[in-house]
């Protein structure tokens, strides 16, 4: 009988990782670039919101719609939108890999988490580029005020 | 027993002693469900050390008192075990450094499975270790009767991480392997940095692919527990992002 005695330093026999995008490699670089660019983005959007003039007196649904007709606003909103789902998104599933262990219980909360972006995405994004404070044809009652003014 | 040193030393007031309660964290698989606190009075000196009052219990009061102790000296790694909540060797920590106005708590690091009493199963933790590849690889054989030569500075580059002695305080002090026993660990990781930062050896590539895995360096959550852990002051976190700024250039 012989046996088949293994050298003391059998080489690497784990199968090597599938070729395609590394997506823990890009999540992990993602993360780290969102988180720089949001730092700014959020602190710009308090700043504006809340210290600016007459500060937080000043927010009302006219503030708010004024802000949104701007296209600088407009693109800051979105850009700060999609980059702190997709981080907040990616932050959740990163604790779903840590502390869910079963692999159906772990799809169920990483599908739920997508679900979640995509919708708040999709409703946040239409609502920057589709807000009109004053829609055409409705009661003059149930519109602010500066819709009159023009 | 005593030397003409140590006698020397003692000589001029006798030093003196103090009863220290330490709580041990107990468990013996035949007989217990479940893990026990039991404490034990020891009669300690400032200079003693944690291992020194285990070996009090083992040898004075309960003989059935089960842990790991090797070198007694900080090089052997084997008396990891978490103290008062920090993993620490316990022949590296003494009595003195901690508030013995309260009982010292000892029990066994966590995140590997717990065989009895102290003693932990270090397979899974050697097991990665193993898979890094901490070994070096090189492509070319150095000339006949020569050595391979490094410089001071490529001798400086691994440095830090030449330290480990595979104790696993920073594994088993690590959240992420808490909850997820995959991932690869800190140890394996300086273990890693150890070769491919070496400029002799040849197999860096191998070792990135190996942690640029899903289980590998991404899950690196930088809470600085193991650089914390390390009883031979590795900066480990730095290491993991030295190999993570490894893996995203695609060289060392």
């Amino acid at each position: 009988m012989t046996t088949d005695i293994q050298a003391p330093r059998s080489p690497y026999t784990r199968a090597p990782r599938k070729g395609g995008i590394n997506w823990e490699k890009w999540g992990w670089i993602y993360m780290r670039v969102s988180g720089l660019i949001l730092v700014v983005l959020i602190f710009g959007h308090l700043f504006v919101n809340l210290m600016v003039g007459e500060g937080v007196n000043a927010l009302n649904f006219a503030f708010v719609a004024g802000k949104l007709s701007s296209p600088f606003w407009q693109v800051w909103d979105v850009v700060m939108l999609w980059l702190a789902l997709i981080h907040g998104g990616n932050g959740m599933r990163t604790l779903v890999n840590d502390y869910a262990t079963n692999a159906r219980t772990r799809r169920i909360l990483t599908g739920a988490i997508l679900a979640a972006v995509v919708v708040l995405t999709v409703l946040g994004t239409l609502v920057v580029y589709t807000f009109d404070p004053c829609p055409a044809g409705q009661p003059a009652d149930l519109l602010p005020l500066f819709c009159q003014a023009s | 027993m005593s030397t003409a040193t140590m006698e020397k030393s003692a000589a001029p007031a006798a030093p003196e002693s103090f009863t220290v309660t330490v709580i041990i964290r107990r468990f013996d698989p035949e007989v217990d469900d479940e893990p026990r606190w039991q404490d034990f009075d020891v009669e300690m000196f400032a200079t003693d050390r944690v291992l020194d009052a285990l070996h009090k219990i083992k040898w004075e009061q309960d003989g059935s008192l089960s842990f790991r102790r090797s070198c007694a000296h900080g090089i052997c790694g084997s008396d990891a075990m978490r103290i008062n909540g920090r993993n620490r060797l316990a022949c590296k920590t003494l009595i003195k450094d901690l508030d013995i106005t309260k009982p010292v708590y000892v029990e066994a690091i966590k995140g590997l499975p717990l065989e009895k009493d102290l003693i932990v199963d270090m397979e899974p933790f050697f097991e990665s270790y193993r898979e890094v590849q901490p070994f070096l690889v090189a492509a070319s054989a150095p000339k006949e009767g020569k050595e391979r030569i490094q410089n001071v500075a490529q001798r400086e580059r691994f440095d830090d991480t030449t330290k480990c002695i595979l104790c696993a305080a920073c594994t088993s002090s690590c959240p992420v392997f808490w909850t997820d026993g995959q991932y690869f660990g800190p140890a394996a990781i300086v273990n890693a940095h150890r070769f491919i930062f070496d400029s002799r050896d040849d197999n860096a590539a191998v070792r990135l692919d190996i942690l640029n895995d899903k289980e590998g360096v991404w899950r690196c959550r930088t809470t600085f527990n193991c650089s914390e852990a390390c009883p031979r002051g590795i900066q480990v976190t730095q290491a993991i992002a030295e190999v993570k700024q490894a893996i995203m250039r695609g060289k060392p």
